[in-house]
């Protein structure tokens, strides 16, 4: 075990996210009611992702810049853990979605065709299948210099194609996915005092253990291509 | 598709049949508050047991995997 103090940090956030997001009060909300609970899981998984795909980003540019064969390890260690955490985020806010936008109690009730047509959603999906992009496109290119540098290259796209997809054109058309106004989970107005003192602790706990796979990976990578590394 | 495939998706298939009518019992109940029986009866617990042995178990798959990483990497230097 390297560096231990912050998996040691992830580990009790973790603990304290499950044990205070089911039994500390929350705000009874007419349609989410105890639902609002999937803040503390679904909605870290989606800031997991985003942290891992920045730290990914910027290791891409290190590699265009310098060439350093170890920055394109940790580029495509934490894009793959961070897609890990999109796929995560997605299924479960399929299923949060499904038990309160498709709910015959909702008074504006929508069905699942209506859920399907939902922009976050495909917006969401767009990105992951974008970064899905980025391992088919790796795994396609025999000569390893060619692909640190075609993914590295792609990687940046993929990013920059991440803030449409799912940050601004599904707050441009009409969704039943809170956030139309601004950051719904990082609003200091809109989220109760209650919900905060696990919610932010939440996303940082989560935000580490992502980091640490991704870490277990690049050092599992590191191990595996020695022989590049110190060619 | 291989048989093995289709069997595995008919599966899933009738999984998620059972959840959605299981729902659609609860919400068509006299009241949706769901939540509340469960905190009065004080079986949230459970949940919150279950979660925590599943957090555990990852966590320490990552631990174990992270040291058996530290041991190669020792090794190999």
């Amino acid at each position: 075990m390297q560096k231990k103090w912050w998996k040691i940090a992830c580990v009790i956030l973790l603990v304290y996210t499950v044990v205070g997001g089911f039994l500390f009060d929350v705000p009874a909300l007419r349609q989410l009611q105890e639902t609002i609970r999937n803040l503390y899981f679904h909605v870290c998984m989606w800031m997991a992702m985003m942290t891992l795909f920045i730290v990914s980003v910027i290791y891409s540019i290190r590699y265009l810049r310098n060439g350093n064969y170890l920055f394109d390890i940790y580029a495509v260690s934490y894009a793959r853990v961070g897609i890990l955490f999109g796929i995560l985020g997605y299924i479960t806010g399929a299923i949060w979605a499904s038990y309160t936008w498709a709910d015959p109690n909702n008074p504006g009730y929508a069905s699942f065709g209506s859920i399907l047509r939902e922009p976050k959603l495909i917006g969401a999906a767009m990105a992951l299948l974008i970064y899905f992009a980025y391992f088919v496109l790796r795994s396609s290119v025999p000569d390893i210099d060619k692909r640190a540098r075609t993914g590295a290259v792609y990687n940046i796209f993929a990013f920059a194609m991440l803030f449409p997809s799912i940050w601004i054109v599904p707050r441009l058309l009409p969704s039943l996915h809170p956030g139309q106004q601004g950051n719904p989970g990082l609003d200091f107005r809109d989220l109760d005092n209650r919900m905060r003192m696990v919610y932010y602790p939440a996303i940082i706990g989560w935000t580490l253990l992502g980091i640490w796979i991704a870490s277990l990976q690049v050092r599992l990578t590191k191990i595996k291509d020695k022989t590049l590394l110190h060619a | 598709m291989p048989k093995s495939i289709s069997r595995l998706l008919i599966f899933f298939l009738l999984l998620f049949t059972s959840i959605t009518s299981l729902a659609q019992d609860f919400n068509n109940g006299e009241k949706a508050e769901m939540a509340d029986s469960m905190r009065s009866n004080g079986k949230i617990y459970v949940v919150v047991a279950v979660l925590l042995v599943i957090l555990a178990g990852l966590i320490f798959y990552l631990v174990s995997l992270d040291r058996k990483i530290s041991r190669l990497e020792k090794e190999k230097s």
